[in-house]
């Protein structure tokens, strides 16, 4: 992402061009790419008996799951250019919800339903204060931030939910594996793949773009902002629907303390994947990028039996130099 | 005063400058004229320090000086007033004036001071009636202009440089800038002077320097009498008639809209007409005047009393429904109010009509892309690749664009604020072309504009607005500028 420019390359050769089809041609995921090979050199060379192992790879992409599938719904929200941080406070109520007595009796599927629901529920009212009450949406969605992680407190009574035994099939989510990996990597995928199209197919991704780049524009195209933004928070709500089902299965509980700090860690996430935080430019496959150069830090980390605040304080410079590379790329795209 | 010698200033990928003269004497209104992309824009943002030279040499007063920042240009005397006005929206005017030189003790503020300061140049630029403690964001374009103008004023600046400043201005606020232009001059304060309107040049400028792909062309004409073919081949290279399409050949049709006692308390009042199929029906009048707003409560986009009947039945409020009925609205603030600058062209063309190009929200980006193709080659969108992000375009391209995007759904009603706007004179005439098409094509159009000739040049229907109010609905023929100007000036109904 230190290239200069993101002019598109002149009628390239039909590699070149399948390429950038995948959205992976873009100089930026190039950057990307380039400080994500940089970064299993290094697990490769500090920790070559147990960084390339398949158990340290399932690790990787399992505790990518969670927080992935809640960048995806962060990356629409932020290039609609809003802003949404009560995702792991919301992930933490729909782990709870689902997890009580009176959810786990309905069974397993009804468990998976009623997270998405609960998601999906939450995010709309985000969506619906904001578009409809018109608050700001830093201040709606740390409301709910706030009130959302209470309610999980209350629900639970501050104590861990463990999954049943007759509803392991959740559990079976993490712990069944099709070709070596577990299948709540497969549902990250899937949520990857279909918020790739949603975002670059169809109308709604072209609106979101729209709604974030120039929302006036948008809305004397006959554009309806209102109802867009409030979707765009409801998606956002279903994705950490889908991230508590994950934590769930990962962890066989349900709990208030689910998610902490997730927001931050997605945001931060898709930011480095070059999305602005003003909206209107981004991509699902730079915030996925992003993610697992995040991912990787605290891996390499944590193999190498480092200090965790040197962890965070490396976050804190990837960040940082992430945002500043992206800045040199505006400037330079100024007349 | 100041000559500036051999300016090159490389971007990457682009040579902006390629070797720029300019010589400017101390109390004059100097013009500098040449197409959008010519250079005008980085030239004057080099004298405003916000852009280095890569090489050449400006001397101010026997002096040579390389303003390195904003703040150093402001140092030297250079004050410039941008065509996208720079005010800080949520300040009050006094505190936008002195942003950065505050009246000011360790850090605390001196609002007295720093209101009456304002108030006296608000008085000395002729509008007492902007006060001080107003929040910018509350004021109209021509009143944001002034601000600036004060702005300007406020750091003694001798070489005041004017990027389109008649852009956002009324007929008679021009003559008041105009007005405040001479009165500096005469204090010996130089004005580099930027704009398309050849007339103005001829009225407020004594010498002209043309720009033509980063270079000057021509140094020091005499702006009055140069002839204008010898400008416009200058500016062009060839020779283009700044002309209006003729007239007739149009049959008209139904009509398709109407609106009956449309009225906004405050802003326009018991507003009537009509517009019928193939009929182009233009709106003139000042700034203020309810021009835009009227447009904009057509479009839904406004809440207004009285009735809006497209084809014969209501329409209902909002945005969404009048453009899903046939509507399209190409804004005055194009920027800021019609196109996604991140987006491709491709994107913008299509934005209003979306649903036509998906199945179950699903884009076909192949039909997609060969129907903005179409488009891009029917109005001669250049460069000729949809898919450019539309912000490398020129204004004039970029309208195209913007009026491409409504021809794709099925178009009854189009509406026009100020389409010209930021467009040289050779686009303008294209652009003019591409309105009569479309009438021609049977659709209605309404158009506003600030500058009479084109109004009566393109329209077929005149209704001239004064305050709020239509004071004369005719035929174009029957009408001149002196006219109308007479009318919306004086408020005398011919």
């Amino acid at each position: 992402m230190s290239e200069p420019t993101t002019k598109r390359p002149v009628a390239g050769s039909t590699v070149a061009s399948s390429v950038r089809r995948l959205g992976l041609g873009e100089m930026r995921h190039l950057g990307l790419l380039a400080a994500l090979a940089i970064l299993v050199v290094v697990g490769l060379v500090t920790r070559p008996d147990n960084f390339a192992t398949t158990s340290n790879l399932v690790s990787i992409l399992s505790l990518a799951a969670t927080i992935g599938v809640i960048t995806v719904g962060a990356t629409f929200v932020i290039i609609g250019g809003g802003i949404d941080l009560s995702v792991g406070a919301v992930m933490a109520l729909a782990s709870v919800w689902a997890t009580t007595v009176a959810t786990q009796e309905q069974g397993p599927l009804v468990m998976v339903i009623c997270a998405l629901s609960v998601g999906t529920t939450v995010g709309l009212i985000n969506g619906l204060l904001i578009a409809y009450g018109r608050l700001v949406p830093f201040i709606a969605t740390l409301a709910m931030l706030v009130a959302a992680r209470g309610l999980a407190q209350r629900m639970s009574d501050r104590k861990t939910q463990l999954i049943r035994v007759d509803n392991s099939a959740i559990v079976d989510l993490s712990t069944t594996r099709w070709l070596g990996i577990p299948l709540v990597v497969y549902i990250f995928a899937l949520v990857v793949v279909l918020g790739w199209i949603l975002l670059n197919r169809t109308t709604f991704g072209r609106r979101t773009y729209a709604v974030g780049g120039n929302v006036e524009a948008a809305r004397l195209a006959g554009i309806n902002v209102r109802r867009h933004t409030a979707v765009l928070y409801g998606l956002s709500g279903l994705c950490c629907g889908i991230a508590a089902i994950i934590i769930m299965a990962r962890t066989t509980t349900g709990s208030s303390t689910h998610g902490d700090l997730y927001e931050l860690d997605a945001i931060a996430a898709v930011i480095i994947g070059g999305t602005l935080l003003t909206g209107g430019r981004g991509t699902i496959v730079g915030s996925i990028l992003g993610l697992l150069i995040f991912t990787l830090i605290t891996n390499l980390f944590i193999l190498n039996g480092l200090n965790t605040s040197d962890q965070l304080i490396a976050k804190g410079l990837i960040i940082v130099v992430a945002v500043l590379l992206q800045r040199r790329n505006l400037k330079e795209r100024a007349p | 005063m100041l000559v500036m010698k051999g300016i090159v200033k490389q971007f990457p990928g682009v040579r902006a400058l390629d070797g720029v003269d300019l010589d400017v004497r101390a109390g004059e209104v100097h013009c500098l004229l040449g197409q959008n992309g010519a250079g005008k824009s980085t030239l004057i943002k080099v004298l405003a320090g916000v852009h280095q030279p890569d090489e050449g040499t400006i001397v101010f007063n026997g002096e040579q000086v390389r303003p390195s920042s904003p703040m150093d240009a402001i140092k030297l005397g250079f004050a410039t007033i941008y065509q996208e006005l720079d005010l800080v929206d949520g300040l009050s005017v006094a505190e936008n004036i002195f942003l950065g030189h505050e009246h000011a003790y360790f850090g605390f503020v001196n609002r007295p001071a720093a209101s009456k300061a304002a108030r006296e140049v608000m008085e000395r630029l002729g509008h007492p009636e902007i006060r001080p403690s107003t929040e910018v964001g509350r004021l109209s374009p021509a009143a944001k202009q002034v601000v600036s103008m004060a702005r300007a004023l406020s750091h003694d600046a001798r070489l005041i440089i004017m990027d389109e400043p008649s852009a956002a201005l009324a007929h008679d606020e021009v003559a008041n800038l105009f007005r405040i232009i001479r009165e500096l001059t005469a204090q010996g304060v130089a004005v580099v002077y930027i704009s398309h309107r050849l007339e103005e040049i001829r009225e407020i400028g004594d010498r002209v320097t043309v720009l033509k792909d980063g270079r000057t062309v021509a140094v020091g004409l005499a702006a009055r009498d140069t002839p204008t073919t010898q400008i416009v081949s200058l500016m062009t290279g060839r020779n283009v008639e700044y002309v209006f399409p003729p007239r007739g050949g149009r049959t008209l049709g139904e009509e398709v809209l109407r609106v009956e006692g449309l009225t906004a308390p405050g802003v326009f009042r018991d507003v009537s007409f009509s517009v019928r199929a193939g009929e182009i029906v233009g709106l003139a009048g000042l700034v203020g005047s309810g021009r835009s707003e009227i447009l904009e409560a057509v479009y839904g986009a406004r809440p207004a009393a009285g009735r809006v009947l497209l084809e014969g039945r209501p329409v209902r409020r909002g945005v969404v429904g009048t453009v899903r009925r046939g509507m399209g609205l190409a804004p005055e603030e194009r920027k800021a109010q019609a196109l996604i600058l991140d987006q491709s062209v491709t994107a913008n063309i299509t934005l209003g009509t979306l649903p036509e190009f998906a199945k179950f929200g699903w884009i076909d980006r192949k039909r997609e892309r060969s129907e903005a193709k179409r488009l891009s080659e029917l109005l001669d969108i250049r460069p000729p690749d949809p898919e450019r992000p539309i912000r490398n375009l020129s204004g004039g391209n970029q309208q195209k664009a913007v009026l491409a995007r409504w021809l794709l759904g099925g178009l009854k009603l189009l509406l026009l604020d100020e389409p010209t706007r930021g467009v040289d004179v050779g686009a303008r005439a294209e652009l003019y072309a591409v309105i009569h098409d479309l009438a021609e094509r049977g659709i209605g159009v309404l158009l506003v504009s600030s500058e009479v000739p084109e109004v009566l040049g393109l329209a077929d229907r005149v209704l001239v607005l004064r305050e709020g109010a239509v004071i004369h609905q005719g035929d174009a023929t029957e009408l001149d500028e002196h006219r109308v100007l007479d009318m919306i000036m004086n408020g005398r109904a011919a």
